[in-house]
């Protein structure tokens, strides 16, 4: 049975891989019990790690690790696995092109409660910025089974940005994740709408409000690396473009694909967080409306760039 | 532990063949760290020399030690000890630093052979040979991890986070080296940031300490050979050092830390070390 839960599926998943590939090792800081490393924990206790509440370190080690065979997946909130750690990902793994998988999860606003300390709203913006590096950011639980896979497959660093909360499958169990390949979850002609993590889910919802203008989705679940061509090819034939995600709207998606048209560009609006820190809710959806991250804003962005 | 005459004469050369090395690589009218080069090359000499197993033209031998640079701002004294131990030609030292060689400023895991991880941004290296220490362990391959770092490089939370890292995962293939030479870029290391009692504070940690003059070269090898007895915990080796060691006009001095030779102290420096 499908998972509805990000974590739940990186967790699971990574007991699954873990059974077959000895070399996969699991590092924690302190927060096992949220990030689901506790599962890889349960299963091989001596491959799991505890590392304390020390991010640098964890991530160094895991760098040690990787040299001498081993494939270390870092487990910690994404603000800590990019932000505290930032430097040790640049300087060794990075540089290095060494074979480290980081894990953020509770990313973008889905950590409601705990307020903007613990809301992650640039990471895709760093790793993006880190030559050598890999930045995925799957739709939904069952995009992230299948995603986990191949960064254990894939060789060099990789950072997989993971969802907190629990929400439906929006896209197909199963099915092959490749590295650098947008889907397109619904056609349409006038006017593409590229989303990532659970934005993607809100960008369907609002395309189908929209029968009166022919909207593209297109789930976009890596955001570096990026092809050009592959993004112009989709906008062909549209008037204009939408992008939708929990992120700043500086240097993640929108930036991304910004980057992607800026030789044959088309109009674009952008749903994101608009250069602005999070703060605490007492739920998810009420954190999201705040900062204008729901299916009526990515609708009000399709009409306002569809009127141009 | 007694060490033969001949054992030890013949690495107290090639410590002074690694500061020649050193100075050669530097040249005239370019900064480089002379100054934690020298004060660490009877340790660097000791281990390429006569401690370590590893072989030049398998650099990635499975079966093999590793040195990590944490002070990875000497690079030049490694490549000066790599060069040496054949993995590429002592000749090659000379193009340090200049645009499309593979010596670079800090050493670049991609780049030199015999480089086992980049290092330089301080406080790191001793976290990255604490993973490979653990990696080393999973596959049951009995071989030491070496890591060598400043004493201004203490400075950094890293260190102390792996020192605890290292000691509660009970890590006895993993060896610390401080080169504690008392000067750190910006003057001593009393006076900018006092890390004092630095034997006490690795004590305390949980490292089996051992204190040596790290210019004494049996002291050396008898720290290095005593680390391999001690188990269930890591060691590190606090050695005493001189800033510059070997080249008079540098010993001691902050201002040589990364300083540039003119033609005069380049001639005299490669006099002293002949």
């Amino acid at each position: 049975m499908a998972y509805t839960n990000q974590r739940i599926a990186y967790g699971k998943t990574l007991v699954e891989l873990g059974k077959e590939n000895k070399d996969i090792v699991v590092l924690d800081a302190d927060l096992g019990g949220s990030t689901m490393g506790k599962m890889f924990e349960e299963a091989y206790p001596d491959r799991h790690f505890e590392m304390g509440i020390a991010e640098a370190n964890m991530t160094s080690v895991a760098a040690g690790l990787a040299q001498t065979g081993k494939i270390p997946f870092t487990n910690s909130f994404a603000v800590f696995s990019g932000g505290r750690a930032f430097d040790q990902i640049r300087q060794t793994i990075a540089i290095g092109r060494l074979n480290v998988k980081i894990c953020g999860s509770s990313s973008g606003m889905s950590d409601f409660g705990d307020g903007a300390t613990h809301q992650c709203i640039e990471d895709m913006a760093i790793f993006r910025a880190l030559p050598n590096m890999t930045v995925l950011c799957p739709a939904d639980a069952n995009e992230t089974v299948e995603a986990v896979k191949t960064m254990a497959e894939m060789d060099g660093p990789c950072y997989i940005r993971l969802n907190r909360n629990d929400y439906p499958n929006v896209t197909e169990e199963g099915k092959k994740f490749k590295i650098g390949q947008p889907t397109v979850l619904k056609e349409g002609k006038d006017i593409v709408v590229f989303a990532t993590g659970y934005m993607v889910g809100l960008a369907m919802e609002a395309a189908e409000e929209l029968p009166e203008i022919s909207v593209k989705v297109v789930n976009v679940s890596t955001i570096k690396p990026m092809k050009a061509e592959i993004i112009e090819e989709l906008v062909k034939d549209a008037k204009a473009v939408v992008t939708a995600e929990e992120h700043n709207i500086i240097g993640g998606l929108g930036g991304a694909i910004s980057e992607a048209l800026c030789k044959n560009p088309k109009p674009m609006e952008y749903v994101g967080v608009n250069d602005t820190f999070g703060c605490s809710a007492h739920n998810y959806k009420d954190v999201l409306s705040y900062h204008g991250l729901t299916k009526e804003h990515i609708v009000e962005a399709i009409y306002k760039i569809a009127e141009l | 532990m007694s060490y033969s005459k001949e054992l030890v004469q013949s690495l107290e050369n090639q410590a002074k063949a690694l500061r020649r090395d050193v100075v050669v690589s530097i040249g005239v009218g370019v900064a480089g760290h002379i100054g934690g080069s020298n004060s660490s090359a009877d340790i660097v000499a000791a281990l390429y020399f006569h401690k370590m197993k590893y072989d030049s033209r398998n650099p990635k031998m499975r079966d093999r030690d590793r040195f990590l640079l944490s002070k990875g701002h000497v690079g030049i004294l490694q490549y000066a000890a790599l060069a040496e131990a054949g993995f590429f030609p002592v000749e090659d030292l000379k193009t340090t630093k200049e645009i499309g060689s593979y010596l670079q400023g800090h050493p670049d895991v991609r780049k030199t052979p015999g480089i086992e991880a980049g290092t330089g941004s301080l406080g790191q290296g001793l976290s990255i040979g604490l993973g490979m220490a653990m990696g080393l362990k999973l596959d049951e391959i009995d071989r030491n991890v070496y890591v060598l770092i400043g004493d201004g490089e203490c400075n950094e939370g890293q260190i102390w986070e792996a020192a605890m890292a290292a000691s509660n995962f009970k890590i006895d293939n993993l060896v610390a080296i401080v080169d504690k030479n008392g000067l750190q870029a910006n003057g001593r290391t009393v006076d900018r940031m006092n890390s004092e009692d630095l034997s006490a504070k690795w004590a305390s940690f949980g490292w089996n300490v051992i204190d040596i003059d790290g210019h004494n070269m049996e002291e050396i090898l008898e720290a290095l050979d005593t680390a391999d007895t001690v188990k269930e915990k890591p060691t590190v080796i606090i050695a005493n050092t001189v800033k510059g060691k070997g080249v008079s006009f540098a010993e001691n001095v902050v201002g040589f830390h990364n300083g540039v030779l003119d033609e005069t102290k380049y001639q005299q420096a490669l006099q002293e070390l002949a």
